[in-house]
């Protein structure tokens, strides 16, 4: 059922859910956290849509913050908050409450979500879009156990990478990150196949797309060699070639579906490698609360560590230890980057032996 | 957990990166009996839950051995359609193309020497274009009369040989025997050829995820294992119902019976998890060794006539519709004494249970299906409430609910709102919000990946099986000795001797 609260408070909302979930009869509530989005209404439907689907797995209460744009200054001095709850089967598992926000309220959105949080559950944030730069420091984040950000929404998602490092808190966690557990996982079940020394890697994927950054920072941080990150037209991530000492192991999808994977001496094998929908990564996400520490070093690992080449088959095979990138170029023009090839620093690189 | 198969040198492998899965390394599975119920409508589905849920390795291959003149498509067309009517996750055309590739059929019946030099050379070809490193569990979903010729073909044709580091493992079904004699029997059989580390005993009861939330409810929390104990609990009941009758099992059914289909394994197991001690790790041994010395100290009752019940189900309605009784089920010998419900008092010899009855029920064609662990406790020592007010209160419960809606109730008295002081029982419900999703797993999809992992803590060993056995025989023997089973109408909970046992306790069954 769905109940409407115009100009309301958070005491009226906390009353609303008792009498919807009453109505429905059932008054115990098996919810195990607290989803915080917070969103524009341009967004809002779809967070919504994929959070109640992630619900089934994680029965939470669902809490959207929409903040309202004030048009004229007469609609920013006055503030209201709407909201609109939801029970029953009209929010997956658990319990919705759309929150809109006008005028001065949206500035204090966390004093409306505060008192809407289980008791002693824990509390998730997301921004699927403009999400804070120090999601730890905003009024919202600050709530959280946990704080999901997308970089790959962002405008330029390399150079958000860099301020997500430096912002870095436990607790921090990327969609982007999210995006590649399969490709990690995979990779990882590769190199279970073959005893060997991996001597350099590349990662080739769309421009734009924060993953490759990600996935190769992470290879770099793991195995310790030079990783370089090329570029492709997509869709999403379509290569990562490893050079070992067995030969290259190479793990190929080129239509972001079916991939194989080829491994030297054996015959070449199909992986499914799907790009999943927003809902598994929440229900991903949602599955573990502590702060993910392999997410940390590989985003600190810095992506001006990483060698950027432009989008052609150049050298692509075995020698991937090319030209280097410069390093702020790197994170702050993405679109440019790949065509400067002129810089003299040469990228800290740690010694290849393990 | 034990560790990640493969080399231990993976520097991808993080033990704090615990996003990444547990994939199986290379390896493959070969289902003897692929043709039946058990592998249409649990396996395959089951290896493709798995796959697409990202946790095969890649070149998993799949191969199925039977008499039917199949091709390799044909096969792959029959684990289509298994997959499309039976999977719990949707149908992803790039997961199937991922696993059509190592898909193969062998044709043969298991007296046929040639079948098996071509299974093996079946296995040797997938080796060489899946890259399944020699790797390969061997699913035996065959009648317990073929065991033994099935495993002496893998020994004869070196089918179960472990070279160079591979591994080579067999998977066997209940029934483990039909008593402990048998039991031995088959052990001596199967370890002839495999040794004890490679014999994986599916008991599907302990893949389920409330069953291994049993050990996580008693052993990580604090608020029930100090009144878990002979000094709270007064007894406790393990109930599984089955709606249905024995339908088309006549053959396997008759002389089999209640008891041996199912108390010897899935309520003994299920008794274990609930009794025994906490175990030194998470570790299979750990398991194992906590599990076996509950079951030894299992007591039977010295009056077995006036502590066990057997029945067999009566014509009558179930559900809506009007069944059969079991004696004029087809195949059914009208004089047959095989029970349909087994009804069992236990007791556990040590310092935690002394003096706390188990009571152990299994029946088909009783009210509703459902499998679930009650555990009640004493009433209060003392209640400065009047006689009047807590007449309608009963005993804390705590139920384990197996299936199906698998979760936790407690149940425990509250006052009723008004002026009086009344007190009345009250349920506070925990369900597994997961047991919709895709990642919750069917019991099938955990125990087939643990196969292949190698990690056999969720199966029983040897000396479980063999100890299950002997708390059986002696109430099996008394049985065949002593009268017959009683009747009990389709529907109803069981015969009224069961209810009559309890109540010589001063107690009654749960009515689940």
């Amino acid at each position: 059922m769905k109940i409407d609260l115009t100009d309301t408070t958070a005491g009226e909302i906390n009353k609303a859910l008792v009498r919807g979930r009453r109505a429905i009869g059932t008054p115990a509530v098996g919810m195990v956290l607290t989803l915080v989005i917070v969103t524009d209404e341009e967004n809002a439907y779809d967070s919504l849509k994929a959070a109640n689907d992630a619900s089934r797995e994680h029965p939470s209460r669902t809490l959207v913050v929409i903040k309202r744009v004030s048009r004229s200054p007469r609609d920013r001095t006055s503030s209201r908050l709407d909201a609109e709850v939801r029970v029953g089967a009209e929010a997956g598992t658990g319990e919705t409450v759309v929150l809109r926000l006008y005028g001065e309220a949206a500035d204090h959105a966390d004093s409306v979500v505060l008192p809407l949080l289980l008791p002693d559950a824990p509390v998730v944030v997301w921004w699927p879009v403009n999400a804070p730069l120090d999601p730890a420091k905003d009024p919202l984040g600050a709530l959280a156990q946990r704080r999901v950000t997308d970089t790959y929404a962002a405008e330029e998602p390399v150079r958000e990478l860099t301020a997500r490092a430096s912002a870095y808190t436990p607790g921090d966690t990327d969609l982007s990150w999210t995006r590649i557990t399969p490709w990690r996982s995979m990779l990882a079940a590769a190199l279970d196949q073959v005893t060997c020394e991996v001597k350099a890697v590349e990662v080739e994927g769309e421009e734009f797309n924060p993953s490759c950054e990600l996935l190769a920072m992470w290879l770099a941080d793991r195995l310790d060699v030079p990783v370089r990150r090329s570029l492709s037209s997509g869709p999403g991530l379509t290569a990562v070639r490893m050079d070992t000492s067995q030969g290259p192991i190479v793990l190929d999808r080129a239509d972001g579906s079916l991939a194989t994977l080829s491994i030297e001496g054996q015959p070449a094998r199909a992986v499914a490698l799907k790009r999943r929908d927003t809902a598994e990564l929440i229900a991903e996400e949602l599955r573990r609360l502590d702060p993910d520490d392999t997410y940390a070093s590989a985003l600190r690992y810095g992506v001006e560590r990483l060698h950027t080449v432009p989008e052609q088959p150049a050298e692509a095979s075995a020698e991937p230890v090319a030209e280097p990138e410069p390093v702020e170029e790197a994170a702050k023009a993405p679109a440019k980057k790949a065509a400067a090839k002129t810089a003299k620093k040469a990228p800290a690189r740690k010694a290849t032996a393990k | 957990m034990s560790p990640v198969s493969g080399s231990g040198a993976n520097p991808l492998r993080d033990p704090a990166d615990r996003r990444l899965p547990r994939i199986a390394g290379p390896s493959g599975l070969v289902i003897f009996g692929v043709t039946g119920d058990l592998s249409r409508k649990k396996l395959m589905p089951a290896v493709y839950d798995l796959a697409n849920r990202g946790l095969l390795p890649p070149g998993f291959s799949l191969v199925g051995f039977a008499r039917r003149d199949w091709e390799h498509e044909d096969f792959a067309e029959v684990v289509h359609d298994a997959v499309k009517e039976h999977s719990r996750t949707p149908f992803r055309e790039e997961v199937w193309q991922q696993l059509i590739q190592g898909m193969r059929f062998v044709q043969g019946t298991f007296d046929d020497d040639e079948a098996f030099e071509r299974l093996r050379a079946t296995i040797e070809e997938l080796d060489k274009a899946q890259g399944t490193g020699g790797n390969f569990a061997f699913y035996l979903s065959v009648p317990p009369r073929s065991f033994p010729v099935v495993i002496q073909q893998l020994k004869k044709h070196g089918l179960a040989d472990q070279s160079g580091g591979s591994w080579r493992r067999a998977v066997i079904e209940k029934p483990f025997g039909h008593d402990l004699a048998s039991a031995e029997e088959l052990n001596k059989v199967v370890h002839e050829v495999f040794e004890p580390d490679q014999v994986f005993r599916i008991d599907h009861y302990l893949g389920k995820e409330t069953v291994q939330n049993i050990l996580a409810l008693r052993f990580a929390n604090t608020m029930f294992e100090p009144i878990w104990n002979r000094s709270f609990v007064d007894h406790v009941q393990i109930t599984m119902a089955e709606d249905i009758g024995i339908g088309g099992r006549a053959g396997y059914y008759d002389g089999i019976g209640a008891a041996r289909d199912v108390i010897q394994n899935h309520l003994l197991q299920l008794m274990a998890l609930t009794a025994m001690e906490e175990p030194a790790s998470f570790d299979a041994d750990a398991l194992a060794a906590e599990k076996e010395k509950v079951l030894g100290a299992v007591r039977l009752p010295k009056d077995l006539g006036a502590n066990t019940v057997r029945g067999q189900y009566a014509a009558g309605w179930q559900g809506g519709q009007k069944v059969i009784g079991y004696l004029e089920e087809d195949g059914i010998d009208p004089k047959s004494k095989t029970d349909t419900y087994a009804a069992v008092k236990l007791e556990v010899d040590n310092r935690r249970w002394a003096g706390v009855p188990f009571y152990l029920r299994t029946g088909k064609r009783l009210g509703r299906r459902v499998t679930e662990i009650a555990v009640v406790f004493q009433r209060a020592p003392h209640s400065p409430f009047d006689h009047t007010a807590t007449e309608e209160l009963g005993q804390n419960a705590i139920v384990i609910r197996v299936q199906p809606d698998e979760g936790i109730t407690v149940r425990f008295g509250s006052k009723v709102p008004g002026t009086s002081m009344e007190i009345r029982d009250v349920s506070m419900d925990f369900a597994y919000g997961e047991s919709f999703t895709e990642s919750s797993p069917e019991a099938y999809e955990r125990l087939i990946l643990d196969v292949l992992l190698g990690d056999a803590n969720l199966f029983p060993r040897t000396e479980e099986v063999e100890l299950s056995w002997k708390i059986l025989d002696p109430i099996e023997e008394h049985w065949d000795k002593h009268g017959r089973p009683a009747q009990y109408k389709s529907g109803t909970w069981g015969p009224v001797e069961a209810d009559e046992m309890l109540a010589r306790d001063g107690r009654s069954w749960r009515r689940p």
